[in-house]
């Protein structure tokens, strides 16, 4: 295969004051025709850079300072010195978009939300083929057709905001492939979607791939990802390569430290029981005097600490007065959930975006009042549980201090006009515990305990990375000293690396403080790592609740099974089945076989296949 | 869509009949009327005057009716084009308030047009080049616009307009067209004086609009929808044009509304220090002697212009924002 794309000593420089901070350090490799070549590494580590550079669109503070990217249009022999080429000049525009087309990660911001799909599509048609509006717009309907829209006459006349996220990024995909690219560069396509449509998108830039006979840089932190799409690999950190070659001699024999390291510090199904992550990079933490001396919760005769029964909550749309629309559907967000939370353990609650399990962390919390069902909280002390849907006023206020909850985004969950200090010890302050020299001794230890040094408690939240906020949230979470934490996707938002430390480091808290948590996610390994007892949910039902075990080797439920058929597996012995995910309408109820088969006529209920092991199917 | 707008229509009448019970309470509120004020002040001259010429007075006009019945009077005086009487000029207002309307009109309308002509580049400009000379340059002399009192840069302009091309202090035209019939000397005349309070009026509007275009775009600029159309190759004027600069329209046409009202009102004193012949000066007037009517139909021509100004930026931005044309908003 002839390369069509090599980069020879790249360097990316950013002017950051008056000095100059390299952000790509003396890159070389190469991308040969009609292969996949995964740039893999952590956020920060230059992928995205060494993408803009090949695509000349950096941010006007970065400089390609040393190095050449030479493209050689396989289509006319041409070959062209992206580098010494003018950025905005007509050489550069033709093959920015042309011959060299990129897809990114947020299909939700990708597209102008102003501007129909077609029109979108089009324009780079337009701008790269002498063709007429009307062909161009035949064209892109052709291309919708090809990546899959169920209607393409009537998507090009839609507007982004009108479709899902697996289609928007079909729209993306179609925008950049309708000019019949040389190389498509990927930056993360798939890490803002569920697996199931993860699967669906992968298969379809492959197939695409192979159509167009064209190359794919694909850029990633992800190595499952990786392990079922790439043909050669190249492994970035801080700027540099540190190991490239072809898929298989990379991870049958990973032979740089980094690459290693990072290969263990990623959740995988085939971990032993005991097996602990290794984070890339690690975290000291220690519980002190303070936290522990609740610490005596020995086993209650009642086992239940959280009963959740039959929890529905809808949400209408409203109706808009002004555009007329009649009817205003009622969305159920929730419908009929029960379970039971045991004490001190893990429950791990799966489902994809969308699903209703944030919803339900809501009305868990009480931030939510669901429109029927109850919730009962049996107390460490009593038998008698306390109905938490009933509860005001100061009993409500006592209540939250035992209920606490940690949040997605690391970096909107932190006030940013308050130092650390300030915001571990807001919940203090609100519930009025100890004085300024107990809550002081405190706050230090929370910063402690989740491995931070308590120097810091005078910075902001902004002087952090994602990862020291999300611990920082933990602190917060446990200032109260709660019983009970609901984490809603508390590693999603973080890299491989990270997420091993925040893993482990919730692990051991929930062990040493006797904490029960919800782990809430859309990631099945990081629930196959964490939790005892696993709930998967899809369009707001429970549909299948076992422990981790019956669950991971025998998951009954067609939607549990087409979840995990998705999830692909950084190891090239286990491939993903691409053609039953793109068949697969796993998440639609309404497409379930029997007796799952889930509509307005079928009653189902939680049937007990096995003790603990309970599946939503007809009776 | 015209739905859509046969609807706004029909919404503007509540608003507007709620508008006008408020303007006419509160034209009634302060104690006494328009003759208690009037018979006041000719007695602290000394005159007397005569309770019967009083009284038949105050039949005449009505002020001895209950308020909800001189309400309506008003009001449906007003459907048919009859705004009342002013007292204190002894004419209908329609006669009073006629040329200076029209006057007024012509000022807003130039001065609108004056401040979009100037901004909309120098936004565009500024939030492109962010950081540059040009930039700063544009910036510090848009903060003077902000900084400097409307009436002070009026009196500089005057004394520059007159000292150099000699035009005639105060007005908006010639002393010698001053109720003379329309005819093209009168109009040119006009033209001539209009750009003083067009400038006077027009550059702090400007200079915020500057800075709102230029904070709006440069959002606008970071956004990944810009990258990916750059990656599709599109040349970077194109770029702006098509995308960011269309989605920091949203703004710009909400702030529709408040443009016309707040340009009127805006230049009251303005008008006062350059003695325009436009609306302004005159409802300080009739708000201070309790010229009821005159200055009820006046708060109702600014109470309509909101009004109005509203709706059309909301109709304009269903149009261009399919974003607001097609959802509804979701409520928990």
């Amino acid at each position: 295969m002839a390369d069509i794309l090599t980069i020879k000593n790249l360097q990316v420089e950013f002017d950051y004051h008056n000095s100059r901070i390299p952000a790509v350090r003396n890159i070389s490799f190469r991308i040969p025709q009609g292969r996949t070549v995964a740039l893999v590494g952590e956020s920060g580590s230059g992928k995205s850079v060494t993408a803009q550079a090949i695509m000349q669109i950096l941010p006007k503070k970065a400089h390609v300072t040393h190095g050449s990217i030479r493209f050689d249009d396989p289509e006319n022999g041409n070959s062209a010195e992206i580098v010494s080429l003018d950025p905005m000049g007509r050489q550069m525009r033709a093959i920015r978009g042309g011959r060299i087309s990129m897809i990114f990660q947020e299909p939700m911001v990708s597209l102008s939300p102003v501007h129909t799909v077609g029109n979108q599509i089009s324009e780079a048609l337009l701008l790269h083929r002498d063709v007429s509006k009307s062909e161009a717009m035949r064209l892109s309907q052709d291309m919708l057709d090809r990546v899959g829209f169920p209607d393409p006459k009537r998507a090009i006349n839609t507007y982004p905001f009108e479709l899902s996220g697996g289609l928007r990024q079909r729209a993306m995909i179609a925008c950049a492939l309708v000019c019949r690219p040389a190389i498509l560069i990927a930056d993360e396509p798939t890490t803002a979607l569920d697996v199931t449509i993860q699967a669906q998108i992968l298969k379809l830039i492959s197939d695409m791939q192979r159509e167009l006979n064209m190359a794919v840089l694909l850029i990633t932190h992800d190595l499952g990802v990786v392990a079922n799409v790439a043909d050669e690999v190249v492994v970035m950190y801080h700027g540099q390569i540190m190991e490239s070659g072809m898929i298989e001699d990379i991870y049958r024999n990973p032979s740089h430290p980094y690459l290693k390291a990072l290969m263990k510090a990623i959740p995988h199904f085939d971990m032993k029981p005991d097996e602990r992550l290794t984070p890339v990079r690690h975290i000291e933490s220690s519980v002190g005097e303070l936290l522990r001396i609740d610490v005596d919760r020995e086993l209650q005769a009642n086992p239940v600490h959280l009963e959740v029964r039959d929890i529905s909550k809808s949400f209408r749309i409203k109706k808009n007065p002004i555009f007329g629309k009649s009817a205003a559907p009622e969305i159920k967000a929730v419908s009929g959930i029960g379970f039971d939370v045991y004490r001190g353990e893990c429950f791990g609650l799966v489902g994809e975006s969308g699903c209703g399990k944030t919803t339900l962390s809501k009305i868990l919390m009480k931030a939510l009042s669901p429109d029927e069902g109850n919730i009962v909280y049996y107390d460490k002390t009593g038998q008698q549980g306390v109905d938490v849907l009933a509860l005001e006023g100061d009993e409500l206020f006592k209540f939250r201090r035992k209920m606490q909850f940690i949040f997605q985004d690391p970096f909107s969950s932190l006030n940013p006009r308050m130092t650390v200090f300030d915001i571990i010890r807001e919940p203090l302050l609100i519930h009025e515990i100890g004085d300024l020299d107990y809550q002081r001794e405190f706050v230090k230890e929370l910063v402690r305990v989740v491995g931070l040094d308590p120097r810091f408690l005078n910075r902001y939240p902004h002087s952090f990375s994602g990862g020291q906020r999300q611990r920082l949230g933990i602190a917060r979470a446990l200032a109260l000293k709660p019983d009970f934490v609901i984490c809603d996707e508390p590693v999603s938002a973080l890299d491989v690396s990270i997420q091993a430390q925040i893993l482990n480091l919730l692990k051991d808290l929930r062990k040493e403080l006797g904490l029960t948590t919800i782990f809430i996610t859309h990631n099945l390994a990081v629930v196959n790592y964490i939790a005892d007892r696993v709930g998967v949910m899809c369009r707001g039902r429970l549909v299948e609740i076992a422990d981790r075990d019956s669950l991971f080797e025998n998951p009954v439920h067609p939607y549990t099974q087409a979840l995990l058929g998705a999830v692909p597996h950084p190891d090239l012995a286990k491939p993903l089945d691409f053609d039953s995910a793109l068949e697969s309408q796993a998440s639609d109820p309404a497409s379930w076989s029997a007796p799952f088969r889930c509509d307005e006529s079928a009653s189902l209920e939680l049937h007990e296949i096995k003790h603990g092991h309970r599946v939503l199917r007809e009776a | 869509m015209a739905g859509y707008i046969l609807k706004r229509l029909f919404f503007m009448i509540p608003t507007l009949f709620v508008i006008s019970v408020l303007v006419f309470v509160i034209i009634q509120l302060p104690p006494g009327d328009y003759l208690e004020t009037y018979i006041a002040e000719l007695e602290s001259q000394g005159e007397s005057v005569d309770p019967d010429r009083v009284n038949f007075l105050r039949a005449e006009y009505g002020l001895d009716k209950p308020i909800y019945e001189q309400y309506f009077v008003w009001a449906s005086g007003m459907l048919v084009g009859d705004y009342g009487y002013s007292f204190e000029y002894g004419l209908p207002v329609n006669e009073v308030i006629g040329d200076r309307l029209f006057l007024t009109i012509i000022i807003s309308v130039v001065t609108i047009i004056f401040t979009w002509a100037i901004a909309f580049p120098i936004g565009i400009y500024s939030a492109t080049h962010q950081y540059s000379w040009g930039d700063y340059g544009l910036s510090f002399i848009g903060f003077i616009g902000l900084a400097t009192p409307n009436f002070l840069l009026a009196l500089v302009m005057l004394y520059l307009a007159n000292v150099y091309f000699g035009t005639s202090i105060g007005g908006l035209m010639d002393p010698a067209y001053i109720d003379q019939p329309w005819r093209i000397d009168k109009f040119l005349s006009v033209l001539e004086h209009l750009w003083i309070p067009v400038v006077v009026i027009g550059t702090s509007g400007t200079a915020g609009m500057i800075r709102r275009l230029r904070a709006n775009l440069l959002d606008e600029l970071q956004k990944q929808y810009v990258v990916t159309a750059r990656a599709k190759g599109l040349q970077e004027k194109k770029l702006v044009r098509k995308y960011p600069l269309r989605m920091s329209m949203n703004f710009f046409i909400a702030d529709i509304g408040s443009l016309l009202p707040s340009v009127i009102s805006g230049a009251e004193i303005t008008a006062i220090v350059l003695s325009l012949p436009t609306t302004g000066p005159m409802m300080l007037n009739a708000l201070q002697s309790q010229d009821m009517y005159l200055a009820g139909s006046f708060l109702m021509f600014l109470a309509m212009l909101t009004v109005i100004g509203v709706m059309l930026s909301d109709i304009l931005l269903a149009m261009l924002d399919p974003r607001i044309r097609l959802q509804g908003g979701a409520t928990k």
